[in-house]
């Protein structure tokens, strides 16, 4: 009977076990023996390597590096522009305006769209021949700032960046708008009577108490982007030579375009590794904020 | 000592310059969605010169002939397929798991929990390597199947986050009462933990609906027939093919985007939720 009933449960979780065994843990394990390997994906025999290819990464993969510089900087324009963008609009959604939930509403439109769908809009937009930006730019008197924003190499990475910006900071406005609805409203209340002005109740209350939820919208928008890759695709395609390239899109590569499937693999491993250390400083910063 | 008046003053100004920053940034998120809806209305000869919002004459039939000779009837009820049976799919086997992680004990119950946990916390950026080869190995590639498995696993660990966090704050007396009846195990997890769960349920479906729905680089590498391609891959695919046919490729787009943006307001509410309890919990 006891036996029976034991044998039950494992029936409940055996098909979520079987599908994550098969289609995580596999692929997972692979990932560290194809990574020593050089193989092209349909050859039966793989040729072993060793750390080759690691070393190939590290010390001659020029454009691996320019794909991670890429997406630092991409990273860092969301961390900066988007991310502060985010929280004013949820200072301002905080107090009692009118209108708050339509904002709200409109406001995560971008992140629930697809970023096939948001990439070839906004390539529509930037076009530089037919674009209506362009179009508008000619139209307001300054042809002179009307260009080609997706093909030139001085605008393209930091068009994409805001483009990118646009369609996450929704992310981090709603969970900073619910971050700013658990202060107490009584704190407030309780600096006013004391004689505080705004600027003072917001630089010794709000920020202080929105320390934990500020790190959490920073590292989830680092780990975010730094492997967003499909907004780019659709916009670029990683061009001009190069120049908006980034990692995730780097491995696509090098398994679709250079059959190197070892390699790619090797590339998922080393970029991965440095998500986990930025993971693992994000457990560390929650774990402490909780404390607090 | 100023005077009321000028409080208010202060006040009035305040308000319409957050009033001005909030309707502008809510323009900018509106407008390129009007602008493709209004380029799919027009035609080929006049969408390079056209900048009018509402176009004079509507080309509806740019839809008819997208759908029909774009393809992207096929590739819409394929979307369709996708997204149903993979929610289907993780609904049944996360909620079967969660429900056993959270009521029953059994050998090596916390140690398979945090397996799945622990996927939630590692990135692998470049996972479609090893699942191409996986796949391709399994004859699962291009297959309907192989990608709805795949997709299965990508909503697993999350889905089974939120809904064993639910079972454990459930009371048990429903259960206990129908356990008394003679019910199973099975027909209390069907007959009464799963609708009690009706709500985590929701945010369950929205969010899963919206990740394979909008899902581009595993479809992109497993499908190689267009008729099984959903959405997603088909309209970089027609991009590719037919650069320059922009009415086309906005009526596709509109097509793609109008039935996640009506399924967003109808369930904002699980959405809200599910974003702002996820990021508070972690």
């Amino acid at each position: 009977m006891k036996f029976k009933s034991t044998l039950e449960n494992y029936l409940f979780v055996l098909p979520a076990v079987l599908i994550f065994s098969i289609f995580y843990i596999i692929p997972f394990l692979w990932v560290f023996q194809l990574g020593m390997y050089e193989w092209d994906g349909i050859m039966p025999t793989k040729t072993f390597v060793g750390l080759g290819n690691f070393k190939e990464i590290f010390f001659q993969d020029k454009i691996w590096w320019q794909s991670m510089f890429n997406a630092g900087y991409i990273t860092f324009i969301a961390l900066t522009f988007q991310n502060i963008l985010a929280f004013l609009l949820a200072l301002a959604c905080d107090r009692e305006i009118k209108l708050k939930n339509f904002y709200r509403l409109i406001f995560f439109i971008p992140p629930v769209l697809s970023e096939v769908v948001v990439g070839l809009v906004w390539q529509w937009i930037l076009d530089g021949n037919y674009g209506l930006l362009n179009g508008w730019l000619v139209h307001l008197g300054f042809p002179q700032f009307a260009h080609n924003w997706l093909s030139d190499p001085q605008t393209a990475l930091t068009t994409v960046a805001i483009v990118h910006s646009w369609k996450g900071f929704g992310w981090g406005f709603l969970i900073f708008l619910a971050g700013l609805q658990t202060i107490p409203r009584e704190l407030y209340e309780a600096a006013r009577v004391d004689g505080a002005n705004a600027w003072q109740s917001f630089k010794k209350i709000t920020i202080p108490l929105m320390i934990p939820v500020t790190v959490l919208v920073m590292i989830l928008t680092i780990l975010g982007t730094m492997q967003a890759f499909v907004l780019i695709i659709a916009m670029t395609g990683g061009g001009p030579a190069y120049h908006t390239e980034v990692p995730v899109l780097r491995i696509l590569a090098s398994m679709r375009g250079s059959s190197r499937f070892g390699y790619a693999c090797a590339q998922g491993l080393s970029f991965g590794l440095i998500l986990m250390v930025i993971s693992f400083i994000q457990y560390k910063f929650s774990s402490r904020a909780r404390k607090i | 000592m100023k005077s009321t008046l000028y409080y208010k003053a202060k006040k009035v100004t305040v308000n319409a310059l957050i009033h001005v920053l909030l309707i502008s940034v809510a323009i900018t998120c509106i407008f390129p969605l009007i602008w493709m809806i209004s380029s799919s209305l027009k035609t080929q000869e006049t969408i390079f010169s056209d900048t009018s919002l509402i176009p004079v004459k509507m080309h509806f039939e740019n839809y008819v002939q997208a759908w029909k000779e774009g393809g992207f009837g096929r590739y819409f009820l394929n979307s369709i397929f996708y997204t149903v049976s993979v929610v289907i799919g993780i609904i049944l086997v996360s909620s079967l798991a969660a429900y056993a992680f959270a009521r029953f004990k059994f050998p090596g119950s916390n140690l398979l929990f945090f397996m799945f946990m622990a996927a939630m916390m590692i990135p692998i950026p470049g996972s479609f390597v090893p699942l191409y080869v996986l796949l391709t190995k399994l004859h699962l590639r291009n297959t309907a199947i192989g990608y709805i498995l795949c997709m299965i696993n990508v909503g697993l660990s999350t889905s089974i986050f939120l809904l064993k966090t639910f079972f454990d704050k459930m009371p048990r007396e429903l259960e206990d009462a129908a356990r008394i009846d003679g019910c199973s195990k099975l027909g209390i997890w069907w007959h009464v933990a799963l609708p009690l769960a009706k709500p985590v349920l929701a945010v369950v479906v929205v969010f899963n609906a919206l990740a394979v729905w909008n899902e581009y680089v595993l479809a992109l590498i497993i499908f190689d027939s267009k008729g099984l391609m959903p959405l997603q891959v088909a309209l970089m695919t027609f991009q590719g093919e037919f650069i320059t046919r922009y009415p086309l490729l906005m009526a596709g787009l509109t097509i793609t985007a109008l039935p996640i943006i009506i399924l967003y307001i109808l369930m904002q509410k699980y959405i809200v939720k599910g974003v702002t309890q996820g990021a508070l919990v972690e």
